[in-house]
């Protein structure tokens, strides 16, 4: 077990996400920055399919009731264990009643906690990844206990060390391909989205980042139709969305640019303010 | 008009790296729904393993494989090939939900305001509104939320230009040429005319909403008194919505 002892900013488990069930309007959820989460359970070598936490910009404190073995990937935000610096992408070995902290954010603002075997939340329609009316608990709230399974092993080695991938934080490239209704864009648009940079503004969160400049446009609403994690659409005020992990499963605005399953990811790292170039595959 | 309405017209076009987009003509139809929904059925029919999701929209189905397609043409050429060929599929069974709405102006929040707007009494607003019987096309925007067909062109009301922050679960709303039924607190801009009990999504059931496309649902205008019995019934899980078998 794992009693939260602050919740922090934006705290919630996340796996690999819900399929199965947009028939129901049901969203995807899971990992933001799945390739940070998958490297997580890899050094933990745990099943893919675990859950771990999701931390926003830190400001969490965690305290282990059991012995475990954990790794923290993703952004970094100076995380100690009893007031001692640990590294990311390593296996750290924690004892009964041993304090997991954060500090300075150095970079990203999404830092993922893997535990062996995985958090053991209850599964709600086949994942454990947090959304509102569909699992128990939404965001972590102070107080929490979190149950994780006990663990047998007591000679786990911790020297293994991943390098961290400096471009999956500093790159402003945001690799796509082309959406539904690209073809819709006049030359000087595609020319515009292809050539121009853009911002993230205030507005992002699990759903979606709304980016700050426009792009004029007349294009009409589509008939509602599906959208996916990455779908870019087109708003008639000129802004672009693009839609992140916990985005609804149909949409009526024109969907232009379609972001790779990697640089959704990179996306996940970045804020309020940070510049994006869109580059067509 | 069938012939008409679905002789290739179909478009396929990539949408990401997992994900195949099929349109139909764009407009909304009943006929177009049931093509969608046929062909739905054929594609996890058929695709086994390599089928994870689909998503219906009022003219397309979007395919969501497990991995990523290495040739698309040869995808598009096997979806083809699936769509062709008139295999029984065991025909899903539709329902039609009797859903009781209370629309009493506690709830009705903006049937005053719609009454003066569209020159309608309430009266008018209520009996239109739950006389027709609406198409279940697809659910989206929250778990739970149906995309109706069918709604009286005379209460078409366009959204409110500032949406509200909590529309409250089982509020009865007009969007637009829509209309529809929260089915959790959210925030919305629909104009609000009454509310229903019924719970449209529930997480701890077996089938967490009971309707699905192609169903049908007709509103079933109830008094306060009646609301609040339903309601605590409902709590209670002692509730069964009336529903029939269609025969289509």
């Amino acid at each position: 077990m794992i009693k939260v002892l602050n919740s922090g900013f934006h705290t919630t488990i996340q796996d690999r996400g819900r399929w199965g069930f947009a028939s129901l309007g049901v969203p995807v959820s899971g990992a933001m920055d799945a390739y940070s989460a998958d490297l997580a359970n890899r050094i933990l070598n745990n099943s893919l399919d675990c859950a771990v936490l999701e931390i926003t910009l830190g400001g969490c404190k965690l305290q282990f009731l059991s012995k475990t073995v954990i790794c923290i990937s993703g952004g970094n935000f100076s995380p100690k264990i009893n007031k001692k610096p640990i590294l990311l992408n390593s296996k750290i070995i924690v004892q009964e009643n041993d304090i997991l902290s954060f500090g300075k954010v150095n970079f990203g603002i999404r830092s993922y906690l893997a535990v062996k075997n995985g958090f053991q939340s209850d599964r709600k329609l086949g994942s454990r990844s947090a959304f509102k009316n569909i699992t128990n608990t939404f965001l972590l709230r102070s107080g929490d206990i979190l149950p994780i399974s006990k663990l047998k092993i007591t000679t786990e080695t911790s020297n293994m060390l991943i390098k961290i991938n400096k471009s999956h934080y500093e790159s402003t490239d945001i690799e796509c391909s082309k959406g539904p209704e690209f073809y819709l864009l006049s030359d000087q648009q595609q020319k515009k989205i292809v050539e121009n940079q853009f911002s993230i503004s205030k507005e992002n969160n699990r759903m979606g980042y709304k980016l700050y400049e426009i792009i004029e446009n007349k294009l009409p609403s589509i008939l509602t139709s599906a959208v996916l994690p990455g779908t870019v659409q087109l708003t008639p005020s000129g802004k672009l969305i693009i839609l992140m992990r916990d985005c609804q499963v149909t949409g009526g605005y024109p969907r232009i640019l379609q972001v790779s399953e990697s640089s959704l990811s990179k996306l996940s790292q970045k804020f309020t303010g940070s510049k994006i170039n869109f580059v067509l595959l | 008009m069938k012939e008409l309405l679905l002789d290739n017209t179909l478009t396929y076009k990539p949408f990401g790296a997992k994900a195949i987009l099929i349109e139909w003509k764009p407009i909304i139809d009943e006929a177009i729904l049931q093509d969608i929904l046929e062909f739905k059925d054929k594609i996890k029919d058929q695709k086994g393993d390599t089928y994870l999701d689909s998503i219906v929209g009022y003219n397309s189905l979007t395919i969501i494989f497990r991995d990523i397609f290495v040739n698309f043409k040869q995808e598009v050429a096997k979806l083809k090939a699936i769509y062709a060929v008139n295999s029984a599929v065991e025909q899903k069974q539709n329902f039609l939900w009797e859903i009781p709405v209370c629309y009493d102006l506690e709830f009705g929040i903006d049937l005053k305001e719609m009454s003066q707007s569209l020159n309608l009494e309430i009266s008018e607003i209520i009996k239109m509104h739950s006389e027709s019987v609406y198409t279940v096309f697809f659910i989206g925007f929250l778990p739970g939320f149906l995309y109706l067909g069918g709604l009286n062109s005379k209460l078409y009301f366009d959204r409110k230009p500032n949406p509200r922050l909590n529309v409250e679960r089982g509020a009865v709303g007009i969007g637009g040429e829509q209309t529809g039924v929260y089915p959790v607190n959210s925030a919305g801009g629909w104009n609000i005319i009454g509310k229903t009990p019924i719970n449209f999504f529930d997480v701890g059931e077996k089938k967490p909403c009971f309707a699905k496309s192609g169903d049908r649902i007709k509103f079933i205008s109830i008094t306060k008194k009646e609301f609040f019995k339903l309601e605590n019934l409902v709590s209670d899980n002692s509730f069964q919505l009336f529903k029939t078998v269609l025969n289509d």
